[in-house]
């Protein structure tokens, strides 16, 4: 069974139809990417799936459970995290804070407890520190975990966004264009990271238009266009379908005429 | 001590109002610290002192109970009005928590029960210097609690991302009702405790006016710790009083000293961050010489 399936969704902003007919299956344990040109309606599949939007058709449904009328908080809580294109980091926060913000709903002391300090409150309190400060070592950042974010490189930033992600301890991780505007080494590494990441047992949905990383990176997969889902499959067959050289490149006698 | 004793007779009521207002700046303090740009705190002390002085003068309630009942009525006021005006943000919750003001304000000036514009007269001197240094450091107490636990984190990080704060799990609309409701309760004990030694209470000092007040003792300190809006509030009791011998340039004065303050140090006077910075900023120039 897969880990998320989406069956049939379509989306409308008014008279604009974004997506049309979508069916995706997200398996647990690899990584799955969904490609496509700019516009094409990659970051509406996530908005969808974390629930910060409705769909205008379709269902989605995470480990079997139908996710319509569940809000975003929850959703993270089933366990779906997500990173953003523009990240969005908590910038006032110190590096710890930012990413035990993520463990909110692992820490469930009540509010005696957190008045008086006892120590189950206190116990808590420090395992969710060291588990973020574990976070924190995976992407190579403990050594700042002190510093405020809004320090941080734009590099470091996204590794930050990234451990605050696997934090809240999702079984699927989205990750909205993890390199994007990164330089090769950086995409190198990051790579990387998310291959460690799928190793330890999460999966991972990736979003990304730089095809190169892709195709060394994933297991399978999705190419969008103009709101439809037009090949699917391992990279390999994905690299050679016409129809996604045509939806990247444009098509061939043009390219001629040219 | 016989000089103590004229000094506490001439100013205890400054000493006592310094108190109040400190506690009022830490309601919204809290409320702020969620992201919530609320004026409604001026409304919620109003509810409150209302409520404590209808208890101890109607009712003869003893006054721990009386600041009891002051605080939980503007609670449920909050919780009854936050659930509709909460969904706003910024100037628009700002516009919405003016309005939520002004009809309490209107409301108690044409009430019987609250005296109409002349106000509630003969209130028990209930409030003793020890009842505002205990409650205070209570409040302090649990505000700091609350900063470092997934509560102050989560209204933190609301405050900066709420989109990003609703994907780490954090539901937001119930956080941002907690720390609304959390203000409610500190401005009206300020209330409860402020009418129960200035005898008399009447609508006009639960307006707009008190409103701006408190936020600008909030902002003046800083809210990027507990003790901004403590400090704040003590400057703005304090200032106008210092500046008696100015006699009717006083109010004008205040208002100078405000503006420089809000132009050069927009994180307000007490900003741990920026003396951090300083502090580091020596230590780099002491660590570079010879």
């Amino acid at each position: 069974m897969s880990l998320l399936s989406i069956r049939g969704i379509g989306k409308h902003f008014g008279g604009l139809q974004v997506l049309e007919d979508v069916n995706i299956e997200v398996p647990g344990g690899a990584i799955f990417a969904l490609i496509g040109p700019n516009g094409a309606g990659k970051t509406t599949v996530f908005n969808l799936v974390t629930g910060l939007i409705k769909p205008s058709s379709g269902s989605i449904a995470f480990e079997g459970r139908d996710l319509a009328g569940v809000p975003p908080h929850q959703i993270t809580r089933l366990g779906i995290a997500r990173t953003f294109q523009n990240i969005r980091i908590f910038p006032d926060m110190t590096l710890l804070e930012n990413v035990m913000v993520g463990r909110h709903h692992l820490l469930d002391y009540g509010g005696l407890a957190l008045l008086f300090a006892t120590p189950a409150f206190r116990e808590a309190e420090r395992r969710s520190r060291d588990r973020a400060l574990e976070l924190l070592s995976w992407v190579k950042l403990d050594h700042k975990a002190d510093a405020t974010a809004d320090n941080l490189s734009y590099g470091e930033q996204r590794k930050l966004e990234f451990a605050r992600a696997l934090a809240t301890e999702p079984k699927l991780l989205l990750l909205d264009e993890p390199v994007a505007g990164m330089n090769p080494s950086e995409k190198a590494v990051l790579m990387e990271e998310i291959r460690n990441i799928r190793d330890r047992g999460y999966g991972v949905f990736l979003i990304e238009h730089d095809m190169r990383f892709v195709m060394n990176l994933c297991d399978r997969v999705a190419v969008l266009n103009f709101g439809r889902i037009i090949a699917e499959g391992p990279p390999d067959e994905i690299r050679t379908h016409p129809d996604v050289i045509e939806a990247y490149l444009g098509r061939g006698d043009e390219a001629e005429v040219s | 001590m016989a000089a103590f004793a004229d000094f506490w007779a001439t100013y205890s009521t400054l000493v006592y109002s310094v108190g109040i207002h400190a506690l009022l700046a830490l309601s919204l303090w809290l409320t702020l610290s969620c992201g919530l740009l609320s004026l409604a705190n001026a409304a919620f002390m109003g509810i409150g002192a209302y409520t404590a002085a209808l208890l101890t003068l109607n009712l003869h309630w003893p006054f721990p109970a009386a600041l009891l009942g002051g605080a939980v009525a503007p609670a449920v006021v909050a919780l009854i009005i936050g659930a509709p005006t909460l969904r706003l943000s910024g100037v628009y919750l700002a516009m919405a928590t003016l309005a939520f003001g002004e009809v309490t304000r209107i409301l108690i000036l044409n009430l019987q029960i609250t005296g109409g514009p002349e106000g509630l007269n003969g209130i028990p001197l209930l409030t003793t210097g020890w009842y505002i240094v205990v409650i205070l450091a209570v409040a302090g107490y649990g505000l700091a609690r609350i900063r470092r636990s997934r509560l102050g984190r989560a209204f933190e990080a609301i405050r900066e991302d709420e989109v990003a704060a609703r994907l780490m799990g954090i539901n937001v609309e119930s956080h941002k009702l907690a720390a609304f409701t959390l203000g409610a309760v500190l401005a009206g004990v300020a209330g409860a405790l402020n009418a129960h030694f200035t005898f008399f209470i009447s609508p006009r000092e639960y307006g707009f006016e008190n409103a701006v007040d408190i936020l600008t003792m909030t902002i003046l300190g800083g809210t990027t710790s507990l003790i901004g809006p403590v400090l704040g509030a003590s400057i703005l009791t304090l200032l106008p009083e210092l500046m008696r011998f100015l006699h009717a340039y006083r109010l004008a004065v205040n208002g100078l000293i405000l503006v420089v303050v809000v132009l050069f140090l927009p994180t307000g006077l007490w900003d741990a961050r920026r003396f951090r910075q300083l502090l580091k900023n020596r230590r780099a120039r002491k660590g570079g010489q010879p």
